[in-house]
């Protein structure tokens, strides 16, 4: 889906992305962290062409991004950035419809549309369609900032510490939402973070950049168990691992079959982390998992979890 | 992968050599009139210069446009644009001893469009040099005094004799030294006075806001005032005020003249003062003050140790600006019999003798300009004393 | 309606009564003549004469406008950015000459008029508006700007749609500055036969008429208050539009 093939950038003397190449795959989130100076930033600006590369390229969905004029690239691709740069003087309905403007999209459309965003964002739309950016919360802000990168309907939305400027309570529903919003719109996400749980919490694949290059490229769990370099093991924790990798892990997939419906449930959706927290604050020693309709799907005891909390 | 160093050629550059080409060719480069009214035969540059003379300028200016399109190092530019300025002051010279009769002191040679294209041309690459090298307050002050030394030297050795402004001052050299006295003295005399008058009444405003509504809009509507209307509105009660107060018409009060062109100057110099002396105040920061006053000094001494020292490069900010604006507004003055550069600038005017309006005119621009390049050097050295 | 709004009614009713019928305040300034002289400019009309001073004071800044707003684009985009300083220092120099020196050496160029006039206001009127551009552009929040290339809006979208509509109330101000400044600057140009309300004042200075002065002046001292006033409304309400914190 988006092929990132030997992209590098130089600026004078220095290498800030160096030869990187990975494969984001469609409709999942990928993740890619660092501190700050690793690159990331750069990479992801690369891909709408925010920034040219000096070499290497990028292909999205089969076709170089380099064959278009950049700007009109990114009108297919959305983008979020940290301070979310809403248009001051502009109201929220007109932010958000700003790409389908430019898209020539006939009125009606673009205003179904936007409706139809501000109902997934929660934003009522009487209320907060003709209010003007500096009226909103810091996280209604940044709500509308997603909102208007996803109002053409773009296949692949990059963001660059969209939560960020949020505080802690907001930032966690804020990335539940984004969460949601991937699902009902099956958009393919770039998201660069500083902040190794939230990767961990977002993305289906997570790579881990240090001083432009490219340290490994994988799923969560596998960066827990089998780190490419001593640095990825530092970066993702070394302290609490195994409480990372039972928190990527759901009730539903380490369930083994029988179960009573007496005693202590679970539904599938929960991590194992909060299944094994829950035993021990009850003392008990073993939980029913509930499948989606409330019916009985399989136990876990704590030697089951305990297991799973281990390469 | 870096990217080649490529020659680019300069826009500024390209344009100015382009503008000056055409002028040269186009433009009379002077104007050879029998007497000062008749309007004259154009000559251009390269008929009216001795061969080698026409030679050593063409070339001198080949040079400037060839560092001007192809050169980057400021300090380049500048000496090119320098030389450029030296060849065209020189050709012109020459052009007006060429071609004044020796001993004739009734025909007039005044520049031509060409020469004040090529002036302006080569005045915008000598200042696109300088600020391009970022000077500090004091190498400005010395390129102007530097300037000023050379233009003078020149003037007074006689090599512009010939041409038609030198001929125009030399028959009104005495009434020039007057009236350029009296211009200077008007325009720095009212803005002294309007400074001792405007700081105490700037004070007042920033302790009592209650006033500085009342006040500042007070000087609004007078600045709305045009100049020659403000003249004129004191010509009256001031001619009054003389009669009433004959120790006053003795010191020079009168109803005409110097002296309503004094008060209104006065008057229009008040506004920018105050508000800059309140603007300056209301910068200085609240924890100075406090510190300074915890330290217990004085209020008189807070305000003058301390808070009228931070604000001073506002305040000087606004001399500024009152200055630039006394020296033009005093050439109106003219029109009511206040003297000054004008008198000459109007006088050309009504004679349509252009060589007597430049005499005027070049002047008030050259002081108006040096005003400002010093009191701004002035401001940026104390701002930068201060940082 | 508040004390403001009366005031400003009552201050333009008061000129374009004047304006429309001079002659019955005359008996207001009989007492500043002497000798019988006219109390009430009559060698020309009146409103026709501050029309005239009014149309070329808007046609220098409409020019000025022009220039120093195009300008003031220009050296902001990446490709001027190396005229910035020519350009301020030039704009500078516009300002330190006397409208009076500009008039005076314009005229043997153009002739004497309206034109000579249009030239001096034209440069005077340059700097505010063109520093006021610069600073309105340059003073656009970054992430907006990153926001707006990273949607895909082309450069030009990007100046007509953002920086412009953004810099606009402080391109305003800057207008504004120039036309009021401009309103009285504009009665100099009566010296060079311009049309317009600097005629009556010299009228009265050459016949020491204090009410030809008086007349002159108040005028545009009105004209230059009301026109003031009404650019501040104008700025506060595109300030509604583009709230700033």
């Amino acid at each position: 889906m988006i092929r990132i093939e030997d992209l590098t950038k130089q600026y004078d003397a220095t290498t800030v992305v160096d030869h990187v190449s990975f494969t984001v795959e469609r409709n999942s989130i990928t993740a890619i962290v660092g501190t700050s100076g690793s690159g990331k930033s750069t990479l992801l600006r690369m891909i709408n062409r925010l920034v040219e590369p000096s070499g290497g390229r990028v292909l999205l969905e089969g076709s170089d991004t380099r064959g278009e004029p950049a700007h009109l690239l990114r009108r297919r691709i959305g983008y979020v950035i940290q301070g979310h740069g809403l248009f001051p003087h502009r109201t929220v309905a007109e932010n958000i419809a700003t790409v389908p403007r430019l898209l020539k999209w006939d009125e009606s459309r673009i205003r179904s549309r936007v409706e139809e965003l501000l109902h997934v964002f929660q934003l009522e739309p009487a209320t907060y369609a003709q209010a003007f950016p500096y009226q909103l919360s810091g996280g209604q802000q940044q709500r509308v900032g997603v909102a208007r990168a996803l109002a053409a309907e773009p296949t692949v939305l990059l963001m660059d510490e969209p939560f960020g400027a949020l505080d802690p309570i907001i930032r966690a529903k804020a990335q539940d939402d984004l969460l949601d919003i991937q699902r009902r719109f099956g958009t393919t996400i770039v998201l660069v973070t500083h902040d190794m749980d939230e990767a961990f919490r977002l993305g289906d694949r997570v790579a881990v950049m240090s001083q432009g290059r490219l340290l490994q490229y994988d799923r969560p769990a596998t960066l827990l168990t089998h780190p490419a370099d001593p640095f990825v093991a530092r970066m993702t924790g070394i302290a609490d691992r195994a409480i990372k990798l039972l928190s990527l892990t759901t009730a539903g997939e380490a369930a083994l079959p029988g179960g009573a419906t007496q005693g202590l449930t679970v539904p599938a959706s929960v991590s194992l982390r909060e299944v094994l927290s829950e035993l021990l604050w009850r003392g008990a020693t073993c939980a029913t998992v509930l499948g989606e309709d409330g019916t009985p799907c399989g136990q876990l005891t704590v030697a089951t979890i305990l297991a799973r909390g281990r390469p | 992968m870096t990217a080649p160093a490529r020659r680019r050629i300069d826009g500024l550059g390209a344009l100015l050599s382009a503008v000056s080409a055409a002028a040269v060719l186009l433009l009379p480069f002077v104007v050879f009139k029998s007497n000062r009214i008749v309007p004259g035969d154009p000559h251009g540059l390269l008929e009216v210069l001795a061969p080698w003379g026409a030679a050593t300028c063409v070339a001198t200016l080949a040079f400037a446009a060839a560092v001007a399109l192809l050169a980057r190092g400021a300090t380049l530019r500048l000496a090119a644009a320098l030389l450029g300025l030296l060849a065209v002051a020189l050709a012109v010279a020459a052009a007006a001893n060429a071609l004044t009769p020796p001993g004739d002191r009734v025909v007039r040679v005044a520049p031509g469009g060409a020469f004040w294209i090529l002036l302006v041309c080569l005045l915008l690459m000598a200042t696109d040099a300088i600020t391009r090298m970022r000077p500090g307050p004091a190498l400005r002050v010395v390129l102007l005094a530097l300037f000023f030394a050379i233009a003078g030297t020149a003037l007074a050795h006689g090599t512009f004799d010939n041409l038609s402004v030198m001929r125009e001052y030399a028959v009104n050299a005495a009434r020039f030294v007057r009236e350029a006295r009296q211009h200077v003295w008007l325009s720095v005399g009212s803005l002294g006075a309007a400074v001792i008058v405007a700081l105490p009444v700037g004070i007042l405003c920033h302790r009592v806001p209650r006033v500085r509504g009342a006040i500042l809009g007070m000087l609004n509507v007078i600045e709305t005032i045009p100049a020659i209307a403000l003249f004129g509105i004191l010509m009256a009660p001031l001619a009054a005020l003389a009669v009433a107060l004959p120790w006053a018409a003795r010191l020079g009060l009168s109803g005409i003249g110097a002296a309503p062109a004094a008060v209104a100057l006065f008057l229009y110099a008040l506004l920018p003062i105050v508000a800059n002396t309140v603007v300056g105040l209301k910068r200085v920061s609240r924890a100075t003050v406090e510190a300074a006053r915890g330290m217990g000094m004085t209020p008189w001494q807070v305000l003058t140790r301390i808070e009228l020292v931070l604000a001073l490069p506002v305040i000087l900010t606004g001399v500024r600006v009152v200055l630039v604006q006394n020296i033009g507004m005093v050439t109106i003055a003219a029109l009511i019999g206040g003297g000054g550069l004008g008198t000459f600038v109007f006088q050309g005017i009504g004679q349509t003798a252009i060589d007597l309006v430049l005499l005027g005119a070049i002047p008030i621009v050259a002081l108006a300009f040096s005003a400002a390049v010093l009191l701004d050097a002035l401001v940026e050295a104390m701002d930068r004393a201060k940082a | 309606m508040s004390a403001a709004t009366l005031l400003r009614l009552a201050a333009l009713a008061l000129l374009l009564a004047f304006l429309l019928f001079p002659q019955s305040f005359a008996p207001l300034f009989a007492p500043l003549t002497q000798y019988g002289a006219p109390p009430i400019y009559d060698q020309g009309n009146l409103l026709e004469l501050a029309l005239a001073q009014l149309a070329t004071v808007l046609i220098a800044a409409a020019a000025s406008t022009l220039v120093a707003v195009g300008l003031g684009i220009l050296v902001t985009r990446p490709e001027g950015a190396q005229f910035l300083p020519l350009s301020r220092t030039l704009v500078n120099v516009g300002q330190t000459f006397p409208p009076v020196a500009v008039l005076a050496v314009t005229v043997p160029l153009v002739g004497f008029g309206e034109k000579p006039t249009l030239i001096a206001l034209f440069a005077y009127g340059l700097l505010p508006i063109f520093e006021n551009t610069v600073t309105g552009i340059r003073s656009c929040p970054p992430e907006v700007l990153e926001a707006a290339s990273g949607m895909g809006m082309s450069a030009r979208e990007r100046l007509l749609s953002v920086e412009l509509p953004l810099a606009l109330p402080l391109i305003l101000e800057g207008i504004r500055l120039s036309l009021v400044i401009n309103v009285g600057t504009a009665t100099i140009g009566s010296t060079v036969a311009a049309k317009g309300l600097g005629e009556v004042i010299i009228a009265g200075l050459l016949s020491n008429n204090t009410a030809f002065i008086l007349q002159g002046g108040l005028v545009t001292g009105l004209m230059a208050i009301l026109l003031y006033d009404a650019l501040a409304a104008l700025e506060r309400r595109v300030y509604r539009n583009v709230p700033m914190e």
